[in-house]
């Protein structure tokens, strides 16, 4: 088996799909926070195209959820991040030298650059020797690399760059500076003066005394000075910096492409992994989701949103978790029950737990089945636009028009607090219009509303609720409930907690 | 070097904590009196002379002798221990001159800061030879033999030559030799000043050696920035020297300084001894017995603090307390009893510090720590009451008081009724002996002091401040059993 890339199994027909803009879906679900919160330290690699990237067929789910197991095992992911390390500084040097003005200084800019890319293969094939594997993805890399590192253009070009590292590094020369004329000879073991000080005046040693060096701020430029400097010493050593010359133009091409794509690509399980592993540490769990692209029964146990389970652990807040299960012919989760008791959380954690098993991560939650989509489809209430001449109400039905119209059976559609600027008969009649279609469509969708009627509409629909502490009605548990709509009137608790009922308000009003 | 003139083996440390006593004792002997006399003014003398004695509970028997010899020494050649004392001020008043500020981020100016002040430093150095050359014959103390001899050999005019020969080089006339390494990106590492070969010693070898290639270039006097860059590679080789200096005139300046701190307080002793002397009061070499033992024998005792605020001779005391755990004191008021316990504190704590004491004799065994628990005004800021905060203060000694310490206590436990107080004191006092601490107790607390009396104890003395039989007082304490009144009725009709 040939090693081909380590996102996507050789079979995928179109290699190695990348997607420059975030899916829509992703501002309505807080993906963007998350995936924003994933790529945060890992720039360079340029990754969110890969998030960007929903999949289509199981086996390429299947090939990811394997590595990512490969790499939780912590030895192999040191492993890993110790080569993407040595990466990250051969760029480094790179980009110097790319930079530096002076011929010698980029030359050894360069040889040092492809002094760290020989380490970083050798030592990764070395250290992949010792792994037990799994993952086709991780055997066939192994095998990859380990044939690299052992073949003779690579084993050559390591030993010539450590030679002449090593050349360069036993260079020892000596400046005599009087006046404005610098001379430039090799060292001939001249003893260091500083021991010489520090022996006369030993006597007089009490205890600890102030450190008077001066810290010397060094930068990667030289200045005409140091480059005539580097000249002489070139010239007291004229071999070594011919070699140095040769070296440079002859392997300008040292850089193997396979090991390139797989130092940025392997980095998306890496990314994710250590975002997941601090809400691991806090007690939650994750899981490998069973997808299928068949069944709607889809099902998770302890799920959360992994966008305000990050603010919450800023904030040391404890994160809730909610379950959800369709089985039959259940398709459409309809939520209703008093505001800020996390409905809206509990449709993006739906909506978050499909998307991210689409692209074979391992998802928020301690156990879950889902649906390998086609297409994500979201409306979130959002802020009157003032610019747009269309009204909210239009506004909503135009963009739930869109969405019905490219839907399909195997789309997933989220719906949250839609259709509320007009009077509750209008809203009523226009939500059961289009849960009629989403209920032709046989679709998978969370639709959170404040009209109870929907929650029962069919024997498609699932009714939750968003729950209060029964002793206190103003405390919310954030806990999204299966069962009946019971239209109960939080609103007056809440009013309470602020003292703003009637009595409160007399009283306070009396003063 | 080392001065070693406070203790045998190692140095003053004049950073080292107060004990956590030491504000108490400080108010309750009025020690400032003492420490001002010894300083006379000089806030540096007050410090040392504050912290000698201050600390001074933790030493042995070896290191008071030690002290007593080197100030007997100093008491005989006072004038020349003044001139080694102002020597060390003067170098490190000098050395203070030489400001260094912003300078220091150049290694140039660290090194010829250094060089200036090590100059200085070395006509002090050959000032102070020259003092043990002439004089440290007429030394007898194994501190100061000891100290003379340290110069004699640490500073021979061998040094001295060695030291010139550095201080010429450093002046860099023939050019600084530096070498260096490539580093990142060939740029050169590891500046480091070499020394020149020696010409006088090499001249035939270098002639005979194969000469090596090397080449030069200069750069023109209009290139600015090639100058700085030439000054910075400079800087860079001669850094680690001009540390390696500058450190060195440190090590010297903080010989100088330990030096002068060590003589500090045996400048304050010759302070002291001037102005007691002057008054015509008695001083003596005291004699300290060790820890377990207990004793207290003296004639001729007196208050040194109160002895330097009056104009006349003070009342003085005689006591035989050997054996003794715990010496009760009892008595007429204004009799001379709070004169008398702190008389006891002061000599206790200048002998523990190597000291004359202000008596004609006195022998007493060293204590681990010298406490005070005296009788304090109301707490204005009406926190606690008065037995209350009497009682936090005594709990806080607890903390910290060890076997054979003294503790001085002065109308301790009055500010309750007598029988409650009576019955506080009796608990605290008897657990305390019981713990081995040596208890001196100035109280009106006559149940208390009285039901001692009774046990008959062989280790305890009762003390009584004298009255005649008019009514005047001599100040004077005499052994007897503690009488029930004060005679606060004899100082109320003197007063009214």
């Amino acid at each position: 088996m040939t090693f081909h890339s380590i996102l996507f199994p050789e079979t995928e027909e179109s290699s190695r799909k990348e997607t420059a803009e975030a899916p829509d879906c992703f501002i309505d679900l807080n993906l963007d926070q998350i995936v924003d919160a994933i790529t945060a330290s890992k720039q360079e690699y340029d990754l969110k195209p890969f998030f960007y990237t929903p999949l289509h067929d199981l086996d390429t789910i299947l090939y990811r959820h394997e590595i990512m197991r490969d790499l939780e095992n912590t030895a192999l992911f040191e492993h890993i991040q110790a080569f993407a390390q040595k990466m990250r500084r051969m760029r480094e040097h790179l980009a110097q030298a790319e930079k530096l003005y002076y011929k010698y200084q980029k030359e050894r800019w360069f040889l040092d650059a492809v002094g760290l890319y020989c380490e970083a293969v050798t030592a990764l094939a070395r250290d992949l020797a010792d792994v037990d594997l799994q993952s086709r993805g991780l055997l066939a890399l192994r095998a990859y690399v380990t044939d690299y590192a052992g073949s003779d253009p690579f084993t050559s070009l390591m030993a010539e760059t450590k030679q002449l590292q090593a050349d360069l590094a036993a260079i020892h020369y000596c400046l005599l500076i009087k006046g404005s004329t610098i001379r430039v000879r090799k060292y001939e073991a001249e003893s260091d003066y500083s021991v010489d000080i520090e022996e006369t005046f030993a006597k007089f040693r009490q205890g600890a005394v102030k450190d008077y060096l001066v810290k010397f701020r060094s930068w990667p430029e030289m200045d005409h000075v140091e480059a005539q400097i580097l000249e002489l010493v070139a010239r007291l050593y004229p071999d070594i910096f011919s070699h140095l010359d040769d070296y440079y133009i002859s392997n300008a091409h040292y850089l193997n492409a396979t090991i390139a794509a797989f130092d940025r690509e392997i980095q998306f399980y890496v990314a994710y992994l250590e975002h997941i592993a601090r809400f691991k540490r806090a007690g939650l769990s994750f899981c490998y989701p069973h997808v299928s692209s068949t069944s709607k029964e889809v099902y998770a146990y302890a799920a959360f949103d992994l966008a305000l389970a990050h603010k919450l652990l800023n904030e040391k807040s404890p994160v809730v978790c909610n379950d959800f299960s369709l089985t039959g012919k259940e398709r459409i989760i309809v939520v209703t029950g008093p505001n800020q008791g996390g409905k809206t959380t509990f449709a993006r954690t739906f909506g978050q737990l499909h998307y991210l098993a689409s692209i074979g991560c391992p998802v928020p939650g301690r156990q879950a089945q889902l649906f390998l989509f086609d297409r994500l489809f979201t409306h979130f209430e959002k802020e009157e636009d003032i610019k747009d001449l269309r009204s909210k109400l239009e506004d909503d039905l135009i963009r739930l028009h869109d969405i019905l119209e490219h839907a399909t059976t195997d789309s997933l559609i989220i719906l949250n607090e839609i259709l509320t600027s007009t009077t509750v008969n209008d809203a009523l009649f226009l939500s059961k219009k289009i849960m009629e279609k989403i209920v032709q469509l046989d679709a998978l969708s969370v639709w959170v509303t404040f009209i109870d009627e929907l929650s029962a509409f069919s024997e498609q629909t699932v009714s939750m609720v968003s729950t209060v502490v029964p002793e206190n009605p103003a405390l919310r548990t954030y806990k999204i409930v299966r069962k009946p709509a019971d239209g109960l009137a939080h609103a007056i608790a809440i009013a309470e907690k602020y003292r703003l009922t009637y009595h409160a308000l007399k009283e306070r009003l009396q003063a | 070097m080392k001065a070693f003139l406070m203790y045998k083996d190692q140095d003053f440390d004049l950073q080292q904590p107060l004990p956590p006593q030491a504000p108490a004792l400080i108010q309750d002997l009025e020690l400032n009196t003492l420490f001002n006399a010894m300083a006379l003014g000089d806030t540096f003398l007050f410090e040392v002379a504050k912290k000698a004695i201050l600390c001074s509970t933790q030493h042995d028997l070896d290191t008071i002798h030690y002290r007593q010899h080197i100030l007997k020494d100093c008491l005989k050649h006072a004038a020349l221990v003044r001139e080694i004392y102002n020597l060390t001020v003067e170098a490190i008043d000098r050395e203070r001159r030489h400001f260094l500020g912003l300078l220091s981020r150049y290694p140039d100016a660290i090194l010829h800061r250094s060089l200036e002040v090590l100059q200085m430093f070395v006509s002090i150095l050959k000032k102070l030879r020259q003092i043990a050359d002439e004089h440290a014959a007429e030394f007898e103390s194994e501190g100061f033999r000891r100290f003379f001899a340290m110069l004699d050999k640490e500073l021979s005019d061998d040094y001295f030559a060695i030291v010139q020969q550095h201080l010429k080089a450093l002046e860099f006339r023939e050019g600084v030799l530096i070498s260096a390494r490539l580093g990142r990106g060939n740029k050169g590492i590891n500046y480091i000043l070499r020394k020149p070969p020696e010409r006088e010693q090499n001249w035939l070898e270098r002639l005979f050696a194969e000469r090596a290639p090397s080449y030069s270039f200069t750069i023109p006097d209009r290139d600015e920035s090639g100058s700085r860059t030439l000054s910075d590679l400079k800087g860079r080789g001669i850094n680690l020297v001009a540390n390696a200096l500058a450190q060195s005139t440190d090590h010297i300046l903080s010989f100088f300084a330990m030096l002068r701190t060590e003589l500090a307080f045996y400048i304050g002793c010759l302070n002291l001894y001037g102005q007691l002397a002057q008054r015509g009061e008695p001083l003596c070499f005291p004699l300290p017995a060790p820890h377990n033992e207990r004793r207290l024998t003296c004639t001729g005792l007196y208050d040194v603090s109160l002895a330097l605020t009056m104009e006349q001779r003070v009342v003085s005391n005689d006591v035989q307390a050997d054996g003794k755990d715990l010496i009760i004191i009892t008595g007429a008021n204004k009799g001379g009893k709070s004169t008398f316990l702190r008389s006891i504190g002061l000599a206790q704590l200048m002998m523990q510090c190597g000291m004359f004491v202000p008596a004609i004799s006195f022998c007493a065994n060293v204590c681990t720590g010298v406490f005070t628990h005296y009788k304090r005004r109301e707490d204005v800021t009406m926190r606690s009451g008065k037995l209350d905060e009497e009682l936090s203060r005594m709990s806080n000694i607890i903390d910290i008081i060890t076997p054979d310490s003294l503790l001085l206590l002065n109308e301790s436990f009055a500010a309750t009724n007598e029988r409650e107080g009576a019955e506080i004191a009796r608990q605290i006092i008897t657990a305390l002996l019981e713990k081995r601490i040596k208890v001196c107790f100035v109280t009106h607390l006559y149940e208390f002091a009285h039901s001692f009396y009774n046990k008959h104890m062989e280790t305890a003395l009762f003390l009584r401040a004298d009255r005649q039989a008019d009514g005047t007082r001599t100040f004077k304490l005499i052994e007897g059993e503690p009488l029930e009144t004060s005679y606060g009725e004899d100082l109320y009709k003197r007063i009214f």
